[in-house]
């Protein structure tokens, strides 16, 4: 099941950097294991991470077979308007999953 | 007593045995995980020049398990329309693929930088770059000792 955790301050004063801290629940197989009968498990990873702001894209990860199983991506974006903020994961396999988180900027 | 079940998955686990066997005895393996991490940091700068500095790599020095190690890059910059981070990668020399995470931002980021976890196959070398807006590319690594790979079915040297 595809499930996601944001989590984003509700509010924030305008200028002020903001921490952001997603978690998204996902095995992120790698496709080099191998199961006991030598065969491959394919692939299925979550490809592309990004962060839009009212609509403005402020931040994208491209991720790779090397980051962990229910990856966390913590980073810092800049409260400029009251909105919303929506967080976007897609992967192999159709996988696609969107969070909305709102703030309010004074 | 071996039931028919049993013997069905011995016979094609003896049979997928040898393909097994023989990805862990690449002898090139090596030289294979250095050319792919040269190309893929090609892909990266394109030729540019790399200095060291500017970005800082955090990595336990230390790591018990493999699977899930905290990763954080920062880079120093103002962050500003006319000067700001574009772009940061990760590389690591021994890991099956070099590439980890690549992150795009601009000036709206605030403060340049990432926190993750990630998969370290081996004892290796892990390289940070980060891309400004004025074109020049900066670089740290990290020396890393992994006790517990992650995937240990690849072969590791």
């Amino acid at each position: 099941m595809a499930r996601a955790v944001v989590t984003v301050p509700a509010q924030a004063k305008r200028g002020e950097i903001i921490e952001i801290k997603t978690l998204a629940a996902h095995a992120m197989e790698t496709g080099f294991r191998r199961t006991q009968l030598g065969e491959l498990i394919p692939r299925d990873i979550i490809r592309r991470f990004t962060c839009t702001y009212n609509g403005v894209e402020v931040y994208r990860v491209d991720l790779h077979p090397a980051v962990a199983a229910n990856p966390l991506i913590a980073f810092t974006t800049t409260a400029t308007e009251t909105g919303t903020l929506s967080f976007q994961w897609v992967g192999d396999n159709g996988y696609s999953v969107t969070e909305i988180a709102a703030i309010r900027v004074e | 007593m071996t039931t028919r079940r049993e013997f069905l998955v011995l016979a094609a686990a003896s049979l997928a045995a040898p393909t097994a066997a023989k990805a862990q005895l690449d002898p090139n393996l090596a030289a294979k995980r250095k050319a792919a991490y040269e190309e893929a940091l090609g892909k990266v700068v394109g030729g540019a020049r790399v200095r060291a500095g500017r970005v800082k790599l955090q990595l336990p020095p230390l790591i018990d398990n493999g699977n899930s190690v905290p990763l954080s890059v920062a880079v120093e910059s103002p962050m500003t329309a006319a000067d700001h981070v574009k772009a940061i990668h990760v590389l690591t020399q021994r890991n099956p693929l070099p590439d980890v995470v690549s992150v795009h931002l601009g000036s709206r980021a605030g403060r340049a930088g990432i926190s993750t976890r990630v998969r370290l196959a081996d004892t290796q070398t892990v390289v940070a770059i980060a891309e400004l807006s004025d074109g020049t590319f900066w670089s740290d690594s990290a020396e890393v000792v992994v006790t517990l790979s992650a995937c240990l079915e690849e072969g590791l040297i």
